[in-house]
């Protein structure tokens, strides 16, 4: 009844405990900078211009900041799906599958239904269409893995990465066959452009930033009361923590773990729909590489809070961002960034480093993330 | 392993290699067709297969590896732009510098595998937090000293790759030799021999690997050191008690599978094509994962599920060279994304469990704690 306690404890209890969570990360981040700093040097690179470009090109004008938004609304949704599914005991590995699933399912409605139907869709039935369509892909891809996990026991980590490649093989077969887009010159493997029923409008005008961003944030909240207020997320939390006293507790932990990995996959869904609905209005074989990976990351990094989350997609998304800035001051490469972000993930899952290295004492027990093969 | 599962993945591979026989049975005899498609098979099976055995080692140690692509794409990388620097900065001739590439390559991964031992074992990073901290670390490693080497400022190589020394040629299999005496006269005798040669035609870590399946089994399989490893993956706080030092064999063996990584990066890059681009490994050390999953974790039973992937590969590859003689419905084979999904789909069935029940070693995965 540990978690009773903490969601009922008093505000100074709080933001100490926020305080002690977010300490760690932060030391990370600045363990990982000042290393970061030391590899720009011994590659005869200006640590302090190259920080400064990477600061300007991610938050220094309007445009900076719309395209950092831009950035970061896929990455939230996507750690959010990583994260949810770390609440529940299991990890995900295959968001990006079930983003591009998502992708490509939302890119299908939003280009050919109206000639599917011979009408135009008004866009308040078209766009809420699209946006559960995808989201309805991605749930079930990822179901498909916790039924799996919850009836025979194939592990989840080693099906959501056969998942991943069974999606992205079909994916490929679609964008070069069937859902290519017939264009005259296009020679690349993409859907055509969605129909303008089906897009999501931008905040302002001339900036990039769309209302996705906005419903990112909204995800992130829902989530967050999803876990904390609603029996169905003390059920996650409950079954992530300790599976065999949940099924004593008359907790349904193979409906759960089925429930958990699909609104995961939802999330990851979401991801890709959010990004073909409001920035590219299309679908394109190779845009969602790597977001799994970086999915994976953020989460880590937000110490699967939903709060926590927003952050560390918004700072990935800031140096995706500051990148090419950092690059133009400094001519350094802007794989520079990778480099970084591994190191920022590798301080945090380490936490002991960190804590040998600043002298910080451990504060009670471990989260456990995952578990081996076996469980 | 038990012999349904040997038999289901020799279905398979005789339903994939009877598949390419009768599709281009016009173009080619069936014997040509069968060793061929072998040869192929274990070629690409090689990377896998290597990669199979680094996760034996450590899982039968009990530290879960699903770093394996990372190590195997930072020992690609590196032991191809150590033949590099041997060859063109230190004007090595060429085999020295491809040597030495082979080498750092084997010690690159060896270094990764050192890097999850110090997680997972030392730190007790959740292990499969730690191997994927390894993978994306590599991508980003990898891909920013790509850039910055050739393209960065002050690089050595002024804006532009430089050609790589080259790669390992076949060796040589003494098979004629031995079996010339032996065979005497008979032509069918020599013909099973020369079909035989043209199976092993093979580059050195490709026989080295088939080779590395069989000293893997006798090492952990019959020997005190193979007893202690899995002793300490099975049950560790028992081998303790008797003076197996856990936190000593749990390092060696993570390294040991490590530089197994190593090598099969380097048949990436020293090997197969002596070039490098971001992300080449491709996905492959996650097959080897499931390899060694689909193989019961023992060295034996993942060399032949490694075949099974190395079989639709080396059949789309196949396809693709018969595309003109393919008959009509048959034409949808062509299709590199239909055959290219039978592995994970298979991956995925074993899992369930209805092809026999894989056992992980007991102890894989948690952190030893005195």
């Amino acid at each position: 009844m540990q978690s009773e306690t903490q969601s009922g404890s008093v505000t100074k209890g709080f933001t100490r405990s926020a305080l002690d969570a977010l300490l760690i990360p932060l030391l990370a981040i600045f363990t990982a900078v000042i290393l970061g700093g030391i590899i720009i040097v011994s590659v005869g690179g200006n640590p302090f211009l190259a920080y400064f470009g990477l600061l300007q090109g991610s938050f220094g004008s309007a445009k900076a900041l719309s395209e950092t938004a831009v950035w970061a609304t896929p990455y939230i949704f996507a750690g959010l799906a990583v994260a949810l599914a770390f609440k529940g005991g299991l990890f995900n590995i295959g968001a990006e599958g079930q983003l591009a699933l998502g992708a490509t399912t939302s890119a299908l409605i939003g280009y050919a239904l109206p000639g599917w139907l011979g009408m135009d869709i008004p866009a308040f039935i078209h766009l809420p269409l699209v946006v559960i369509v995808g989201m309805a892909a991605g749930a079930f891809w990822a179901a498909i893995v916790g039924f799996l996990k919850a009836y025979t026991g194939g592990h989840e980590v080693i099906n959501t990465i056969m998942m991943n490649y069974i999606a992205l093989n079909t994916i490929s077969f679609l964008l070069n066959g069937p859902m290519k887009d017939n264009a005259p010159n296009n020679v690349s493997a993409r859907t055509p452009l969605i129909a303008e029923s089906a897009q999501i409008a931008p905040i302002f005008d001339g900036l990039r930033v769309h209302w996705g961003f906005i419903l990112a944030l909204l995800a992130a909240f829902l989530v967050w009361w999803m876990l904390t207020k609603t029996t169905l997320g003390f059920e996650i939390r409950t079954v992530g923590a300790n599976p065999d006293a949940a099924k004593y507790a008359g907790i349904n932990v193979k409906r759960t773990i089925i429930l958990t990995m699909a609104i995961s996959g939802m999330l990851a869904g979401l991801a890709g729909t959010i990004e073909v609905t409001g920035l590219n209005y299309r679908h394109e074989l190779g845009f969602s590489i790597g977001y799994g990976f970086d999915a994976i990351a953020i989460a880590l990094l937000g110490k699967s809070h939903p709060l926590g989350v927003v952050l560390a997609a918004i700072l990935f998304a800031a140096m995706r961002n500051g990148a090419t800035r950092m690059q133009f001051l400094t001519q350094l490469p802007v794989d520079l960034i990778s480099m970084l972000q591994a190191l920022i993930l590798l301080f945090v899952a380490a936490d002991a480093i960190i804590r040998y290295i600043y002298r910080i004492k451990s504060q009670g027990e471990r989260v456990v993330l995952t578990r081996g093969w076996g469980g | 392993m038990d012999w349904k599962r040997f038999a289901f993945i020799f279905l398979i591979i005789v339903v994939l290699i009877g598949a390419v026989v009768m599709v281009g049975i016009t173009k080619s005899p069936p014997i040509i067709t069968i060793t061929s498609m072998l040869a192929t098979t274990i070629a690409v099976a090689t990377p896998l297969t290597l990669g199979a055995l680094s996760g034996v080692f450590c899982e039968r140690a009990g530290v879960v590896n699903i770093g394996i692509e990372g190590m195997m794409l930072t020992a690609a990388f590196f032991g191809w732009l150590g033949a590099i620097f041997m060859f063109h900065v230190f004007d090595f001739d060429k085999w020295p510098s491809i040597l030495i590439g082979l080498v750092t390559a084997i010690l690159a991964g060896a270094l990764m595998g050192l890097l999850h031992a110090v997680l997972s074992i030392t730190y007790k990073v959740d292990q499969i937090i730690g191997g994927t901290v390894i993978n994306i670390l590599a991508v980003g490693l990898t891909g920013f000293l790509n850039r910055q080497m050739f393209f960065g400022r002050g690089s050595a190589f002024g804006g532009q790759i430089p050609n790589s020394p080259g790669n390992l040629l076949n060796v040589h299999v003494p098979l004629t030799e031995v079996f010339t005496p032996i065979c005497g006269n008979s032509t069918n005798c020599m013909d099973v021999v020369n079909a035989l040669n043209s199976v092993l035609d093979q580059r050195p870590i490709a026989i080295s690997a088939i080779l590395l399946v069989f000293i893997s089994h006798y090492v952990l399989f019959n020997t005190r050191w193979g007893l202690r490893t899995r002793a300490v993956g099975e049950h560790p706080k028992a081998a303790d008690t008797v003076g197996i030092n856990v936190v000593r064999m749990r390092y060696a063996n993570v390294l040991i599978g490590g530089a197994l990584a190593g090598l099969a990066g380097a048949y990436f890059t020293i090997e197969s094509v002596p070039s490098f681009e971001p992300l080449l490994t491709n996905g492959r050390g996650f097959i080897s994962l499931a390899a060694m999953i689909f193989g019961n974790w023992t060295p034996i039973g993942a060399w032949t599920s490694a075949l099974v992937f190395g079989a639709s590969q080396a059949f789309n590859i196949k396809m693709q060279l018969f595309r003109e003689v393919i008959p009509p419905q048959w034409a949808f084979l062509q299709q590199s994304y239909v055959v290219g999904l039978i592995p994970y789909i298979l991956t995925m069935i074993i899992l369930t469990g209805i092809i026999g029940r894989t056992t992980p070693p007991a102890a894989d995965g948690v952190p030893y704690e005195k």
